[in-house]
């Protein structure tokens, strides 16, 4: 597990400044939710902690976020590793067009080659158990994995990292396709992991963030405005601007 | 920008504050009986106490209402939530007005025990006390309500002189007067609770509009 520390931290694309001197500490064993309104910088921060804002042309970054003591945003940082230590699940659930078994095992024979087949059948089973699918899927483990539901691919997609023991789960509005079962569903699943990883999720659902997370930040125009435990943002917000946001006035 | 809220929040406010007045005037109005031996009020405010009953009902649905349609954040949340509690506070002080006005029609059986100093002069802090308790919550004045909380201390004192006089004066000289004795103190402790009540309503305004929580912290109120 990790802590993220920023310190600092500024992002241009080109001339365009996304990130203006952002300051905060993620911490581990806790859900943080960022929110705010679109292009405010939420999802290029999420970006910011596995570099991958880096595949954009003309990206700029200064400042420091640091995690196990190193400084992300250095030139010298093993993007593999990094990338293997912080996971991201997306909007839209993403599993490879291969079987169920395959997806998961994946990160496993890219960042640990030569492993036998009962060790990545271990980890194919505890995998997807971490992520509540084992029982379902335990006889279909060959079968595609697009021909799963949209929440079974979620659950799946957060089981493919959890093979590879990251530290940090990065979540960009993991449940947006999903309906208010299964939203409730992976919420629970992220209540769950949370007593082992660090997690990040990025929301346009202020109830979600209200319910699932421990923290939240609020960013608005690439500043982080506020951020804080979840129950005093949604009850005492500090800042007007966070106020107008989450009680639904701003815009 | 209006939200659609807003205006909801416009018609509770409106409710509120129409409850707030059912609750003054039931207190004003149950004095005065008292004060002029008028049976008439006095059975005015007890037959009123339904209609408080009913709008009590009616404005905890509508904050019911409001939190499952918006599921309101920060404010709005502080808004709704103190309303219904105020709700209940105002409900409550009617109910003690309509137990001034029993004893009251009890006490007009017989001869007046005593001519009423104290207690008119009781009646006049509570009053002002939900006065001011009103208008802070209508102005989101945290200054007033807290101005509202230390007043209470007064109706403490008035009460207590109230219970001591009828206590040592009439009750341990003359137990005859004993019925109307007890009946006075009850009145004063109606009135005591009244401004209670209002105190209630007075740390729910701060925390409304500071989100600060000053009930059973004395120390926040500075």
């Amino acid at each position: 597990m990790a802590n993220i520390l920023v310190s600092n931290l500024n992002l241009w694309y080109g001339d365009f400044q996304a990130l203006i001197n952002v300051n905060a500490h993620f911490t581990q064993k806790q859900i943080t939710a960022m929110i705010g309104p679109s292009g405010c910088g939420k999802s290029t921060l999420l970006r910011v902690f596995n570099r991958m804002n880096d595949l954009i042309e003309g990206v700029r970054t200064t400042g420091e976020v640091v995690i196990d003591a190193e400084n992300i945003i250095s030139d010298k940082t093993d993007l593999v590793s990094l990338r293997k230590k912080v996971g991201m699940v997306f909007q839209r659930p993403n599993p490879f067009p291969l079987s169920i078994y395959e997806n998961i095992v994946f990160g496993q024979k890219v960042h640990a080659e030569g492993l036998t087949r009962l060790k990545l059948d271990e980890v194919a089973e505890n995998s997807l158990k971490s992520v509540l699918l084992w029982d379902e899927l335990k006889d279909k483990l060959n079968k595609s994995a697009l021909t799963l539901s949209l929440e079974q691919k979620q659950r799946l997609c957060i089981a493919r990292l959890i093979a590879v023991k990251p530290d940090i789960l990065l979540m960009d509005e993991p449940c947006s396709t999903l309906d208010p079962q299964a939203t409730a569903r992976i919420e629970e699943l992220m209540r769950e992991l949370k007593n082992n990883y660090t997690i990040i999720i990025v929301t346009h659902n202020m109830q979600q963030a209200a319910r699932v997370s421990d923290a939240t930040g609020f960013m608005l125009l690439g500043e982080l405005v506020e951020f804080g435990k979840t129950e005093d943002i949604f009850t005492r917000p500090q800042d007007k601007r966070t106020e107008d946001y989450i009680t639904g006035r701003y815009g | 920008m209006l939200r659609h809220l807003d205006g909801e929040l416009k018609e509770l406010h409106k409710d509120i504050l129409k409850m707030a007045v059912f609750a003054q005037e039931a207190i004003f109005k149950s004095i005065e009986s008292l004060k002029n031996r008028d049976k008439h009020l006095a059975q005015d405010v007890i037959d009123t106490d339904n209609k408080i009953d009913d709008l009590e009902l009616a404005i905890d649905e509508k904050c019911i209402d409001l939190i499952a349609r918006y599921q309101p954040m920060a404010g709005d949340l502080r808004y709704i939530t103190t309303g219904m509690k105020i709700n209940t506070e105002l409900e409550r002080i009617a109910d003690m007005a309509a137990d001034i006005s029993q004893k009251s029609l009890g006490l007009m059986e017989k001869p007046l025990l005593k001519p009423l100093v104290d207690i008119p002069k009781l009646s006049q802090v509570a009053q002002n006390m939900v006065r001011d308790a009103i208008d802070a919550f209508v102005k989101r004045d945290a200054q007033l309500a807290r101005k509202v909380v230390l007043a209470d201390s007064e109706a403490d004192r008035l009460r207590n002189l109230v219970q001591d006089e009828l206590v040592n004066e009439y009750l341990a000289r003359d137990p005859k007067t004993a019925d109307r004795a007890v009946a006075l103190i009850l009145i004063a402790r109606y009135l005591e609770r009244i401004c209670d009540h209002t105190t209630n309503i007075a740390e729910d305004v701060i925390y409304m509009v500071e989100a600060k929580v000053v009930k059973h912290h004395p120390e926040e109120l500075s």
